[in-house]
């Protein structure tokens, strides 16, 4: 597997290396190596290129930090109007655009198309009192500042979803004690000893601690009920939310109509591929595809919405 | 027992032929760099740091596990042959075995040596291999109060403990404390000291400060320190191996150095220097040749290297179970963790049970190895002290800075390197402690999170600090540390 790794710098080189009089699309990944959006790059332009619905050269460029910004401050900067170039970015940049201020709008780049969804879930302590989503949200209406709830950094998805929650469960959101953690398992220990009455985090991470009968999982933020999880949605518990932490790719602005028009169709083909299925089983990715206009009304609706949140909050005014 | 099941686990992975090449590696170069004066496992550690991009973690922690381990056995043999430690817990070694070597005794001094660090090695891999996953469960009940507490503690102890004096210590700590507080703060999102440098919103990168300090800074350090031509290497050949007498003056101080080795190791400011320090008083104490010490006891050598690895393999024990180091070298080992998103602590058990028993199954491997490696083949090892130290210093820098670059291939990485390299040298040179920046930087991030959490689920009320009575303790502890000295010195004066 390593040894794989290695190689595909390499396979990446000498593709470029033949194909210097073919196209050469140059890739955004607003990342440091080795995260998820890195991931989410490299492995979908690798799917592209051994399903065959692309051929060109592929030429990365990681520049992380701060939701991703940063990166697509460059990418703008760098790339507008051109011909080939995209960018990876998801859910976080909607709310990081708002609180650190950036001089960018997702609406100056062109939707290509979102991938994946990774959905979020709630859980108490396995011998907490609450048995269901609706016994918690009445202790947190009841209580709401002692009511402690975790989940990832300030205006991330996790922080959304509870806002989310409280909002439809008539819940004062000024009132809410949200405190962030390090990461998923640091959420699952803040539970565990009793810190955090419920958390919030990625399906992914909870999904093993309560295999083992750590915590109790009371809802999920998804359409429909996931495999392998005990809990019904949040819609079903009478909770009318739906929040995913969402990865998809963006064209530089003005993208000529043309070019606009393979890349959306090209990450179509890309979706429907056996080698991108097969990435997704490996990595525990779940397939989320919304492509061209339809994305881009979707990235404007997610920007309303969590914008609205996060003044609700009181993280941006 | 569960934990012999999944130890057996650890060894299907860490005897997987990959696996044992990235030992061996990490042996060797464990082994080069403790001859190498002026290197220790921190440096190279953060050197390595790079391949964490394209290496799979378990493979490099088991080569990183073979550089810790492999380090304090090299550092014997310079210690021993030319009377310069090659890292800081072989200083004791030197004061006897450079004496066993000028008398003709180099090779017994050698293989107490050798054979010390295996068996302390051994014993303390085997109570890491028990007390790990026993603490691990434990913390999973420890509240954001005990971390804090215990976070205080390790640092007023750092900065007393380690450094010349406790304003130099503290001067250290708080560079580190302000160097963590950069960045976007993950609990409200507001942006502290970026001084508007989009670079720095995700603060400074642990491995861009390990590096800097530890190869610009200290490299600079050694490099002007540098005399040509100093140190003489002591011939091996014709010296006497260990006689039987020798057997029975050592294997009562190895386990006597394992024992003090290992808890010292663990707790907060242990590091390697202080264990090896008891080690040898107690054995000057203890040993019925007491006029020997000075003139090449054994017993201190013996000692002293059993002490300095079992304090190797206890370090990893608050840093598996809890995630928090307490020397440079795990402070390095973290920030290896973090690059691969994974946070040692309790969860590591349960969630990556693959990369931790193998890792631990890896430290008895490369015990073995390292033992084969130092025994008969140490006179290659002194070769090594023959490579010229200005290309040596030199070739290090320059690997610094493309490790870097290759890291994140951003400017302003560059740019703190540098900023940090000289801030490095001049500590260096004004005696300033480089482990409490370190501590500082780590521990500073994890300290506020902990008391922000307490506060925030107490609603506010500071009572909650010291509600458990692990809290409670561990505060008395640190004011103790911080203030019984001063009362001491009061009393003394007025005396």
């Amino acid at each position: 597997m390593n040894f794989k790794k290695a190689l595909l710098p390499l396979a990446m080189f000498a593709a470029l290396a033949t194909g210097a009089a073919q196209a050469q699309v140059s890739v955004m990944l607003p990342a440091n190596p080795g995260g998820g959006w890195d991931g989410t790059g490299r492995q979908a332009m690798q799917a592209m290129i051994d399903a065959g619905i692309y051929s060109g050269g592929v030429n990365f460029t990681n520049t992380g930090g701060a939701g991703g910004t940063i990166g697509l401050a460059e990418f703008k900067n760098s790339q507008s109007g051109k011909a080939d170039a995209l960018a990876i970015f998801g859910a976080i940049t909607v709310g990081a655009i708002d609180m650190n201020k950036s001089p960018i709008s997702l609406a100056d780049f062109r939707p290509v198309a979102r991938l994946t969804t990774e959905y979020d879930v709630i859980a108490v302590k396995a011998d907490s009192p609450y048995q269901t989503l609706a016994e918690f949200v009445a202790a947190l209406k009841a209580d709401p500042g002692g009511t402690a709830v975790g989940g990832g950094s300030a205006g991330g998805v996790d922080q959304i979803a509870l806002a989310l929650l409280a909002q439809a469960g008539d819940v004062p959101v000024n009132d809410l004690n949200y405190i962030p953690q390090a990461s998923g398992a640091e959420t699952v220990t803040g539970i565990i000893n009793g810190t955090l009455v419920a958390g919030f985090s990625g399906v992914s991470e909870f999904a093993q601690f309560a295999e083992q009968g750590r915590i109790r999982i009371l809802g999920v933020t998804a359409p429909e009920r996931l495999a392998g999880i005990d809990a019904p949605t949040f819609k079903e518990a009478g909770y009318d939310v739906e929040v995913g932490n969402w990865r998809g790719v963006l064209g530089s602005p003005n993208m000529p109509d043309d070019n606009y028009a393979v890349w959306v169709e090209n990450f179509k083909k890309l979706n429907e591929s056996e080698q991108w299925h097969k990435v997704l089983e490996t990595q525990g990715w779940a397939q989320n595809y919304l492509g061209g206009a339809e994305f881009g009304q979707f990235i404007a609706d997610e920007t309303v919405r969590i914008g609205a949140v996060l003044k609700d909050v009181g993280l941006v005014d | 027992m569960q934990s012999f099941e999944l130890l057996l686990q650890g060894f299907s992975v860490a005897l997987q032929p990959t696996n044992l090449m990235w030992a061996l590696l990490g042996s060797i170069l464990g082994t080069a760099i403790g001859v190498l004066p002026g290197i220790g496992p921190a440096l190279t550690i953060a050197l390595l740091l790079p391949v964490t991009i394209s290496v799979a973690p378990t493979s490099a922690f088991i080569m990183f596990a073979g550089v810790l381990y492999g380090a304090m056995y090299g550092g014997s043999t310079t210690s021993i042959l030319i009377n310069t430690p090659g890292e800081s817990g072989s200083m004791m070694t030197a004061l006897e075995g450079n004496k066993m070597a000028r008398t003709g005794r180099g090779a017994a001094a050698l293989a107490t040596a050798a054979i010390g660090s295996f068996v302390a090695g051994t014993i303390a891999t085997l109570l890491l291999t028990f007390a790990a996953p026993v603490i691990a469960e434990i913390a999973f009940y420890f509240k954001p109060a005990d971390y804090f507490a215990l976070i205080i503690l390790a640092f007023t102890s750092v900065a007393v403990v380690m450094g010349s004096s406790r304003v130099r210590g503290f001067i250290s700590l708080f560079i580190g404390l302000a160097l963590g507080v950069v960045g976007i703060d993950k609990m409200t999102g507001a942006a502290r000291l970026t001084f508007g440098v989009p670079g720095l919103f995700d603060g400074i990168e642990l491995t861009v400060v390990l590096v800097s300090l530890f190869a610009v800074g200290e490299i600079l350090y050694v490099a002007s320190r540098y005399r040509p031509g100093a140190g003489d290497t002591t011939a091996l050949k014709g010296q006497t191996w260990m006689t039987k007498e020798d057997w029975k003056r050592s294997w009562k101080p190895w386990l006597r150095g394992t024992a003090l080795g290992f808890p010292m190791g663990a707790l907060p400011a242990g590091g390697s220097e202080i264990p090896t320090m008891l080690s040898y008083t107690l054995e000057r104490k203890l040993s019925k040749h007491s006029e020997e010490f000075g003139h090449g006891a054994i017993e201190g050598v013996a000692g002293p290297e059993a002490a300095n690895n079992a304090a190797a393999a206890g370090m990893l024990v608050p840093l598996l179970t809890l995630g928090l180091p307490t020397s440079a070298t795990a402070a390095v080992l973290l920030a290896a963790f973090q690059n691969y998103g994974l946070q040692p602590g309790p969860f590591l058990f349960t969630s990556n049970p693959e990369l931790i028993w193998g890792l631990i199954a890896s430290l008895y491997i490369g015990n073995v190895m390292l033992l084969v490696l130092n025994l008969p083949l140490v006179g290659i090892w002194v070769k090594l002290l023959l490579i010229p130290r200005p290309q040596l210093y030199a070739g290090i820098l320059v690997f610094a800075m493309i490790g870097i670059w290759g890291l994140s291939g951003q400017v302003i990485d560059l740019i703190v390197m540098v900023t940090v390299g000289i801030v490095g040298y001049v500590m260096r040179v004004y005696d300033f402690p480089i482990a409490p920046v370190l501590i500082g930087l780590i521990l500073g991030p994890m300290a506020e999170v902990q008391l922000r959490t307490a506060l925030a689920a107490a609603q506010g009320n500071p009572v909650v600090l010291v509600s458990t009575p692990l809290s409670a303790i561990m505060l008395v502890i640190a004011a103790l540390f911080l203030l019984a000295p001063i009362v001491l010195n009061r009393l003394k004066a007025n005396a």
